[in-house]
């Protein structure tokens, strides 16, 4: 079990609703990864619309617990507007907290994060904020507060993967007690699989099922992966070494014989 | 008198914020909405007074990542 904010959950696996090809399809492929969180956005309703409604009714046929975000958000102040929407609109204190800081690249902006993070934490968030992998950045959310960071492993939408893995493991180290998610950037089942393997609790993703060519199937392939990922980082995962070591036994080898 | 909606200069007869939703023909359901940066919860939508050059942002559920 996974632990976010004193909920428990059994799926590791956090899945964000948009870019499928249709409304059913990301219905059944949210189902097919036995995700129970998904993220959803906040977006100006038109005059006499009824878009959010529609997608509403969608999501609450999944029965699943909603971890709202702040995407595209470009400033602590609009971020901590947003959460305070959302928390009105969901009737839920979990915010996906976003503050980018380039437009390229999505890259959170560490400095508006902070400020925002310290804002709704103490006007009673439980945040999720979306980072870089900086560890001091991470620890500073910790010491305000935050029981779950969420580092990317490369910008939004890239598929590229855990591009700094070094600096992901070194969060996980310095990190023990935090619930750490990677966020964004995966593109393969075997980039999750990687990122639980190094002891991430969870890893939170969209378009690499949304824009797969069968989404149900990959998100059963993602769902596949993070289990994997995480039996293999419980079982223990051997060292890697530098040479050869034989895994059949030596001694009994026929035609062996001492070399003088 | 002038308010801006959604980032939308808008010209508006009504007085007060559950006015303002039924002059633009909003739905009253699944709204959240913050008039300069102020979130103003449902129940107080009526009571809510307007005044001129008022940022009203009108926010609804969305797919996201």
């Amino acid at each position: 079990m996974v632990t976010f904010y004193s909920k428990q959950f059994s799926s590791r696996l956090l899945i964000g609703t948009a870019l499928y090809p249709s409304p059913a399809i990301m219905l059944d492929a949210i189902r097919a990864s036995g995700t129970e969180i998904v993220t959803v956005s906040l977006r100006r309703e038109s005059a006499g619309g009824r878009v959010g409604n529609q997608f509403w009714e969608l999501i609450r046929e999944l029965d699943v617990t909603v971890l709202p975000n702040t995407a595209g958000c470009r400033s602590a102040r609009e971020a901590v507007t947003t959460a305070q929407l959302a928390r009105e609109l969901f009737g839920t204190n979990w915010i996906k907290l976003e503050v980018i800081g380039d437009d390229e690249t999505l890259q959170p902006d560490p400095v508006g994060l902070v400020e925002a993070a310290s804002i709704l934490i103490k006007d009673g968030f439980d945040v999720f904020p979306y980072c870089t992998e900086d560890l001091t950045v991470a620890l500073r959310l910790r010491d305000l507060g935050a029981q779950v960071i969420m580092p990317w492993a490369a910008p939004i939408g890239s598929a590229r993967g855990l591009t700094n893995r070094d600096a992901l493991k070194l969060l996980r180290a310095r990190l023990p007690d935090a619930t750490l998610v990677v966020d964004a950037g995966l593109g393969a089942p075997s980039h999750a699989a990687e990122a639980m393997e190094l002891g991430y609790d969870a890893v939170l993703l969209n378009t690499a099922i949304a824009k797969a060519a069968d989404p149900v199937k990959m998100g059963q392939a993602f769902r596949l992966a993070v289990e994997a990922g995480r039996a293999a980082h419980e079982a223990g995962l051997m060292g890697a070494r530098d040479f050869a070591s034989p895994s059949s036994p030596v001694v009994g080898t026929p035609f062996w014989h001492a070399v003088s | 008198m002038r308010v801006t909606v959604n980032g939308e200069d808008t010209e508006v007869r009504a007085r007060d914020l559950a006015g303002l939703l039924s002059e633009m023909e909003y739905a009253f359901t699944q709204l959240a909405i913050a008039v300069n940066y102020q979130v103003v919860p449902r129940a107080r939508w009526a009571e809510t007074s307007l005044n001129a050059g008022d940022q009203i942002e009108i926010i609804t559920p969305r797919q996201g990542g």
